[in-house]
């Protein structure tokens, strides 16, 4: 299977993926999210949205479970099918 | 604190992610004797407690409120990492840092203790709910991971006793190893030097995780349900409506026990000589004890419903529910909790908005909090209603219970509508984001759920209840001084009334109504109380509902009795929350405006209500 990346709210529901990257034009957001756990190589998985606009989306990762709202996860880079 | 006179005490701090079980480990080890006190200069609260060692060293333990990092942004954060850095005035940093780690969650929170570890003081990593990642299939090897890391680990069990003691039986020795100068304090996080630490954990974590778990099944099964787009928001509702039937139906009882133990009490009072003393004691002292403590009932479900929420991890789910709708109000997922707690009392919901991250939006929450419906609006509620709205069903709805919906409904539209134009203008900026870590599903702890009960329940006393009492004592002196034959339309209270009538006159307020107001600063139910005072009545309270609402009946409109209803959605009179907002938000101006907001959308509101219902009823 050839890997795609793509922003973390792009991906669809129980999708595999991995962090691949962040994006660096939100630095204090950039910290936060790394600071609660996500990291270059941590599994991801889009487990739930909301009910208005799809947001925010309940991600798996690895073990553990963060809510977010899609603006913050367009910040974090995936790579899926890997 | 002063360290040099108590050189034998050891000072231990509780650090680690929220939810990692902390304060379940304070309680077990201080046997729930905790000693709660404010941070010096700001409102976050610091619970001490102490034990003693097998060898008998005495340990004071400080539970810090959960934090991720070092790159605190809430309150709570900040006060946590300047407790841990020793940056707290007058306090020095702790002697070891008990840092704990969720072992279920090792992979993804591992750096965390890196980054509390190169602060270079003294730690110990308590490695918690060991049992929890066995169950689901994870392997851990300890050895190693303590080889890593190079700070000893103590695998321990979620809430049991066996947690405890393994942590015990090596506290003496850890304590004897760890009497060192710590080394220097790196403090400046940046993305790329989290990422070197997450670089460094993660290898970590791939040699010393034998068996890796999948995610925790009965959370992923749980979450498909409470967090269905559709389902979700259903349970919640339920719950939602569950809890406050429950406030109100299982208040009932002891309401009316302390209420007639007070009406007792105030017969007892009266039979006094002299009977400037007899008033003193009954209608000062006892009618204001019996104003704090008649909430006690309602606040205590409530906070109940609130904790059993948060302990079970459901809490965090319902700010993901909500998020969305509370954001496009210009508000904040975790905004939620604060406004749930504002529907027992505002004072508690105030001080909940500690763990909102952006200052503009704890702001924005605090100038709301106020118009949800607290427990002391039911009172005045019931009253009126009980007076003028008619016991007929609307189709299958009682007309009665309508109207008290619909008083409700108004107050949260409104907190959404200010909130929205709040974020618009004063509190204007950029959205804040929601970020937070869903924690796994667990039954609650039935001994930290009665000392958080507690807790809770004993600041409310403190700080809401020495205000109203007070407040009532100066109410009363205005009401019962100078003495005249009229009675309180004589005093200074009656004076005052006079004053603001024609302020009020618009509205459709009477000279009662608005002396009767007067007193209802103190807390907002009192203006039952003084409507009966005003009217001069005799005769315990329930009397005095009851014949209050005649007399009403009689004596005000439909016009007035609805405007007087619409002016308590917003009703700003209450000294306690007041006090509060000055000291959360530690500004005068911030204070001044909510009162002159909640003020001019309480005279809106009635006089709008008063003069469509004049067109009316003709």
């Amino acid at each position: 299977m050839s890997t795609k990346q793509k922003k973390l709210n792009e991906l669809s529901q129980n999708e595999a993926a991995r962090v691949c990257g962040f994006f660096e034009n939100n630095k204090a957001m950039v910290v936060k999210l790394r600071e609660i756990g996500f990291a270059e190589g941590d599994e991801v998985e889009i487990l739930g949205r909301g009910l208005l606009g799809g947001t925010p989306i309940s991600v798996r990762l690895n073990q553990t479970v963060i809510a977010l709202r899609t603006r913050e996860a367009a910040l974090v880079k995936v790579e899926s099918g890997a | 604190m002063n360290r040099s006179s108590d050189e034998q005490v050891l000072h231990l701090a509780l650090v680690g992610a929220p939810n990692t079980g902390k304060t379940t480990l304070f309680n077990g080890l201080t046997g729930g004797r905790a000693k709660t006190a404010n941070y010096p200069g700001v409102t976050v609260e610091r619970r001490t407690g102490q034990f003693r060692t097998p060898a008998g060293h005495t340990v004071e333990l400080v539970d810090l409120p959960g934090i991720y990092g070092l790159a605190g942004r809430t309150l709570d954060e900040r006060v946590a990492v300047d407790a841990i850095t020793g940056k707290i005035e007058g306090e020095s940093a702790p002697d070891l840092l008990l840092i704990f780690l969720d072992a279920c969650s090792l992979r993804t929170h591992l750096h965390s203790v890196l980054e509390l570890k190169a602060l270079g003081r003294p730690s110990v990593l308590v490695l918690n709910m060991i049992d929890l990642a066995k169950r689901d299939g994870m392997e851990i090897d300890v050895k190693a991971l303590e080889k890593a890391l190079d700070i000893p680990v103590i695998p321990t069990n979620a809430a049991r006793a066996s947690g405890r003691e393994a942590l015990i039986n090596r506290i003496d020795d850890i304590l004897d190893q760890t009497r060192q100068h710590p080394g220097p304090a790196q403090t400046t996080i940046s993305p790329s030097v989290l990422k070197s630490l997450q670089i460094e954990a993660r290898k970590i974590a791939d040699t010393v995780i034998v068996k890796e778990a999948g995610m925790n099944v009965l959370t992923r099964r749980l979450d498909g349900l409470f967090l269905h787009p559709l389902i979700g928001p259903i349970i919640l509702a339920s719950i939602l409506f569950f809890m406050f039937q429950a406030v109100y139906s299982w208040a009932n009882a002891p309401m009316d026990l302390i209420d007639h133990g007070f009406s007792q009490l105030y017969g007892l009072a009266k039979q006094i000589q002299p009977a400037w003393l007899a008033s003193f004691l009954g209608d000062g002292v006892i009618a204001g004890l019996g104003s704090v403590l008649i909430f006690l009932p309602q606040i205590t479900i409530l906070f109940g419903f609130i904790l059993l929420l948060e302990s079970s991890g459901y809490m965090g789910r319902a700010a993901f529910l909500m998020d969305e709708l509370m954001r496009r109000a210009g508000l904040n997922g975790r905004a939620f909790i604060p406004l749930l707690s504002s529907f027992a009392c505002a004072v508690p919901g105030i001080m909940a908005t500690r763990t909102i991250e952006s200052e503009r939006d704890r702001l924005t929450t605090i100038m709301v909090a106020p118009l949800m419906t607290c427990s002391a609006r039911l009172p005045v509620y019931t009253l009126i209603i009980a007076a003028f709205i008619p016991r007929e069903n609307v189709w299958i709805f009682n007309q009665q219970g309508l109207v008290m919906f619909g008083l409700y409904l108004a107050g949260v539209f409104s907190a959404l509508v200010v909130a929205f134009v709040l974020r618009k203008t004063a509190t204007k900026g950029e959205t804040q984001p929601f970020l937070m870590e869903l924690p796994s599903y667990k039954l609650p702890q039935w001994r930290d759920f009665l000392l958080g009960l507690w807790q809770r329940i004993w600041v409310f006393l403190r700080r809401a209840g020495t205000i109203i009492f007070t407040v009532a004592i100066i109410l009363w002196f205005l009401a019962s001084f100078p003495h005249s034959d009229e009675g309180i339309r004589g005093s200074f209270a009656g004076m005052i009334g006079n004053v603001l009538l024609p302020i009020f006159k618009p509205i459709g307020f009477r000279l009662e109504t608005v002396i009767a107001l007067v007193p209802g600063m103190a807390a907002r139910e009192v203006v039952v109380a003084a409507m009966g005072t005003v009217y001069a009545l005799q005769g315990n309270e329930d009397q005095v509902a009851q014949s209050l609402s005649h007399i009403l009946q009689n004596a005000w409109t439909l016009p007035s009795a609805l405007a007087f209803l619409a002016w308590y959605v917003y009703a700003p009179q209450c000294f306690a929350t007041i006090a509060m907002v000055r000291r959360e938000t530690n500004s005068l101006r911030w204070t001044l405006f909510m009162v002159g907001y909640l003020f001019a959308l309480a005279y809106l509101a009635a006089f709008v209500t008063y003069h469509i219902a004049m067109y009316f009823t003709g």
